[in-house]
C-alpha cells in the first residue's frame, strides 16, 4: 500500500523507520496526515519557521541517546489528589495509572478505542487546520502516534488529569497523540509531568466549547539530554477559557508550539511559559494565536533565564482576522542572559485586519540588575541567592499566570531547586 | 567603631579621583553627621564603604571594630555589622519586601553563626516596627519600592534599619523628600536605635533633621575631604550662612 516514495530524503528516511497503528476510526486521519507529512517534507535547516532551531535531531530516522536523570527531587504535584495516567517512555503502564474513570470526564485511550465518534471528528482536524504555517512534525504524530489518551469532558471534571511521562530508555523515541474536548460549560485542569523519552513527539488537540474552561500547567522533566517536539493546537467556542503555562527546565532541544483558533466571541486565551537553561539547551517557543472572533482575549508571557550558552527561541504571532474587532491581544518575551555566552532569538509578530482592536507586544533581553544585586547584597543577602532572589522575579510575571496557588508553588519550588543547583 | 584614615577613592571607569584622603571616626554610641556642597564626595564614601563596584580605593583604609570593610564583599560588611540607608533606594518588581527582609535577616544571622529567626517571630516583630513608621501591611507586601512615593522609600530603608539592627548606619539623605510629620518618624525610628554600641552617620543638608537627631559631631565635606569639624553649632551655621564662609576659611 506504500506509495511510490522518492529517491531518499530526510522525510523518507525517517518515515521508513515508522509503522502506522492500525485502529478503524482514524485510519482516514492517520492517512490523510501521512499525505500531509510528504507534501510538507519534515522540516529542514532551511526552513523559515526553523531559522532559529535546527530541526536535524528532531527529524532524523531514530533518536538521539539521551542519558536518564536522577535527583533528590520527588514526583511533582505528588500530594495533589489528581487522576494520574502514566507513560513510560511513550508506552501506557496500568500498573502506575490510576482507573480512567472520573466523574464528569470520559477517558479512552488511543491505542484501545473502538469506535470513538467524537473522537473521529476531532483527530488531526486541529492539526490539518494549521493552515499558515506548514506544521510537519504534527502531521507525522498524528499519521504515527502510537497512544494517547481520548478525554471527553461533559461537565466539571471532579479533579485534574495528570499525563506523567516517565524516562527509562536511553533510545526511546516516543509519538503520542491527545484528544481533549470539552462540552459546553466543562472544566478540565490537565496537568503533564515528565522528561517522557529521550525524544518525544507529542501533539494534542483540544476543542473547547462555549463557555468551557481549559487549564493545562505541563512541566517538562529535568533530564539534560532529552528532545521534545510539542504541538497544541486548540479552538476556543464563545466565552471559552483556555490557559497554558509550560514550565521547562533542562533537555537539549525543546520545541513547543501552540496553536490557538479564537472561533467565538468573548473568549480568553493565555499562553505562558517559563524555562531554565545551564549549558546545552535550547528552548523554542513558537505560539500563533488567531483572533477570528468579538472581543476575545489572548496573552502570551514567556520568560527565559539562560546561562553558559544556552539558546532561548521565541516566535510569537497574534493574527487578527477581518471583524474580530475588540480584540485586546498581550504578547510579552524576554530573557534574562546570565552570562555574555547565552542567546536569546525572538521574533514577534502581529498581523492585524480589523481597525478597532488593542494588540501590544514587546520582546527584551537583559542581564542581572546590577543596582538591584547591590541592594540586596548590602542587606546581608549573598550574591548568589540575591540572584536566585532577582531571577525568580524575573520568572514571576510568567508564574503568575497559572491561577491556581497550589499548583504555581508546586512550580516555584521546582525553579528554587534548580537555581540551587545551577549557582556559579 | 568606624576608623577612616586616609581613604582615597576614584572612579574604575575614568580617572577620576573623587574622595581626596577622608579621615573620620565614628565612636560607639555616637551620632556624626556630614554635610556639604553637592557633589562633594558624600554619597561615594557611603558606597565605598558598603561595598558597591564602581570605585577604586588607591590610599587608606576603613575599618569597622577593627575588621578591614574594604576587604569584604558587601553582604560580608552587611553581616559584620554596617548599613546604608540610601540616598535613592532601589525598585525590586517581583521580590516581596517581606521576603527580602526574612531572607536579609536570616542571611545574616546565618553569616554570623546564629540560629535562623522563626517566619512568626519575624511576622510579629516587623508588623511591630512597621507600625511605629506608619508602614501598612500592604506596602510590606509589595515588591520592594516598587511604586513607594519617595518618602515611603525613606521609611522602608529606616524599617530595614530597624530589622537587622546593625551596628554602624549610615543614613544618605534620608531626610530628602519627607514630609515634616514623616521625618519626625523617621527621627523617632532612628532615635529608638540609639545606644551605647551604636554609630551612626547621618548624611544631610538640612539642619531640620537634626532638630530631631541631635548629632554629638558635625562634619563639613568638601571636594572629597571632611574639611571641618565641630558641634551641633556646625549645622547651625550652615543653614545660616552656607558654605562659603567655611570654605573660604578652610582654603
Ligand atoms: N559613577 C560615577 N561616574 C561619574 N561620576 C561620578 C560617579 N560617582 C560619583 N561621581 C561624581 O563624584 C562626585 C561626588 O558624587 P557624590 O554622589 O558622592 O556627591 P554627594 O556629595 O553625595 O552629592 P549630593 O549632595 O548631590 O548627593 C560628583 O561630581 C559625581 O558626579
Ligand atoms: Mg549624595
Amino acid at each position: 500500500m506504500a506509495e511510490p516514495a522518492p529517491k531518499s530524503n530526510p522525510t523518507e528516511e525517517r518515515l521508513d523507520t515508522l509503522t502506522m497503528p492500525q485502529n478503524g476510526w482514524a485510519d482516514a486521519a492517520r492517512k490523510a496526515a501521512l499525505a500531509r507529512v510528504r507534501e510538507m517534507g519534515l522540516p529542514g535547516r532551511r526552513d523559515e519557521y526553523w531559522k532559529f532551531t535546527r530541526p536535524d535531531s528532531l527529524v532524523q530516522p531514530t533518536a538521539p541517546v539521551a542519558a536518564l536523570f536522577q535527583n533528590e527531587e520527588g514526583p511533582l504535584f505528588g500530594d495533589l489528589d489528581r487522576l494520574k495516567i502514566v507513560f513510560v517512555d511513550g508506552v501506557f503502564d496500568a500498573e502506575q495509572s490510576d482507573d480512567l474513570t472520573l466523574s464528569g470526564v470520559r477517558i479512552d485511550r488511543l491505542a484501545e478505542s473502538a469506535d470513538i465518534h467524537w473522537a473521529s471528528d476531532l483527530y488531526g482536524t486541529l492539526e490539518g487546520n494549521g493552515h499558515y504555517v506548514p506544521r510537519p512534525l504534527a502531521a507525522l504524530n498524528t499519521a504515527y502516534a502510537t497512544d494517547g489518551v481520548l478525554i471527553h469532558v461533559t461537565d466539571k471534571a471532579e479533579k485534574p488529569i495528570n499525563f506523567i511521562y516517565l524516562h527509562e530508555n536511553e533510545t526511546s523515541d516516543a509519538i503520542l497523540h491527545h484528544v481533549v474536548k470539552l462540552d459546553p460549560g466543562a472544566e478540565l485542569t490537565l496537568l503533564e509531568t515528565g522528561p517522557a523519552a529521550a525524544r518525544f513527539n507529542k501533539a494534542m488537540e483540544v476543542d473547547v466549547a462555549d463557555g468551557a474552561t481549559f487549564h493545562h500547567v505541563r512541566a517538562q522533566g529535568r533530564d539534560h539530554e532529552r528532545r521534545a517536539a510539542t504541538h497544541i493546537f486548540a479552538r476556543l467556542g464563545a466565552e471559552s477559557v483556555f490557559k497554558s503555562f509550560t514550565l521547562t527546565v533542562n533537555g537539549r532541544l525543546t520545541r513547543n508550539e501552540c496553536v490557538i483558533d479564537i472561533t467565538g466571541d468573548d473568549a480568553v486565551a493565555h499562553v505562558a511559559g517559563a524555562c531554565v537553561g545551564d549549558g546545552d539547551f535550547h528552548h523554542d517557543d513558537t505560539v500563533f494565536v488567531t483572533h477570528d472572533a468579538l472581543r476575545c482575549e489572548s496573552r502570551q508571557v514567556f520568560k527565559k533565564v539562560l546561562r553558559n550558552g544556552a539558546v532561548g527561541v521565541f516566535q510569537g504571532k497574534i493574527l487578527v482576522k477581518e471583524g474580530a474587532q475588540k480584540t485586546d491581544g498581550y504578547q510579552i518575551s524576554q530573557s534574562l542572559l546570565l552570562d555574555d555566552d547565552s542567546q536569546f532569538l525572538a521574533k514577534p509578530e502581529l498581523e492585524i485586519y480589523a481597525d478597532d482592536v488593542a494588540c501590544s507586544h514587546g520582546s527584551t533581553s537583559g542581564a542581572i540588575d546590577e543596582e538591584a544585586l547591590f541592594y540586596l547584597r548590602s542587606r546581608g543577602v549573598p550574591a548568589e541567592i540575591a540572584t536566585d532572589l532577582l531571577t525568580l522575579a524575573f520568572l514571576a510575571e510568567a508564574v503568575e499566570e497559572i491561577e491556581d496557588e497550589v499548583l504555581r508553588d508546586a512550580l516555584v519550588e521546582r525553579l528554587q531547586g534548580w537555581l540551587e543547583r545551577h549557582r556559579g | 567603631m568606624l576608623n577612616i584614615k586616609n581613604l582615597h577613592v576614584q572612579l574604575e571607569e575614568e580617572d577620576k579621583q573623587i574622595l581626596k584622603g577622608v579621615d573620620l571616626t565614628v565612636e560607639a554610641g555616637k551620632v556624626h553627621a556630614i554635610m556639604g556642597p553637592n557633589g562633594s564626595g558624600k554619597s561615594t564614601l557611603s558606597y565605598v564603604l558598603s561595598g558597591r563596584d564602581g570605585y577604586e580605593v588607591t590610599e587608606g583604609e576603613a575599618k569597622l571594630d577593627g575588621e578591614d570593610l574594604l576587604e569584604m564583599e558587601p553582604e560580608e560588611r552587611a553581616a559584620a555589622g554596617l548599613f546604608l540607608a540610601f540616598q535613592y533606594p532601589v525598585e525590586i518588581p517581583g521580590v516581596g519586601n517581606m521576603t527580602f527582609l526574612r531572607t536579609a535577616v536570616n542571611a545574616q544571622r546565618k553569616a554570623r553563626g546564629e540560629d535562623e529567626i522563626s517566619a512568626a517571630d519575624f511576622l510579629k516583630v516587623i508588623r511591630e516596627r512597621a507600625k511605629a513608621l506608619k508602614i501598612d501591611a500592604d506596602m510590606l507586601k509589595r515588591p520592594v519600592n516598587v511604586g513607594f512615593s519617595g518618602g515611603e522609600k525613606k521609611r522602608n530603608e529606616i524599617l530595614q534599619m530597624a530589622m537587622l539592627e546593625p551596628k554602624m548606619c549610615i543614613l544618605d539623605e534620608t531626610d530628602s523628600g519627607l514630609d515634616v510629620d514623616a521625618m519626625k518618624l523617621v527621627a523617632e525610628g532612628v532615635n529608638a536605635l540609639r545606644n551605647e554600641g551604636r554609630g551612626f552617620l547621618v548624611i544631610t543638608h538640612y539642619q531640620r533633621l537634626l532638630d530631631h537627631i541631635k548629632p554629638d559631631v558635625v562634619h563639613i565635606m568638601a571636594d572629597g575631604k571632611i574639611v571641618k569639624t565641630g558641634g551641633p553649632e556646625l549645622a547651625l551655621e550652615v543653614e545660616n550662612n552656607g558654605y562659603a564662609d567655611i570654605l573660604a576659611e578652610v582654603a
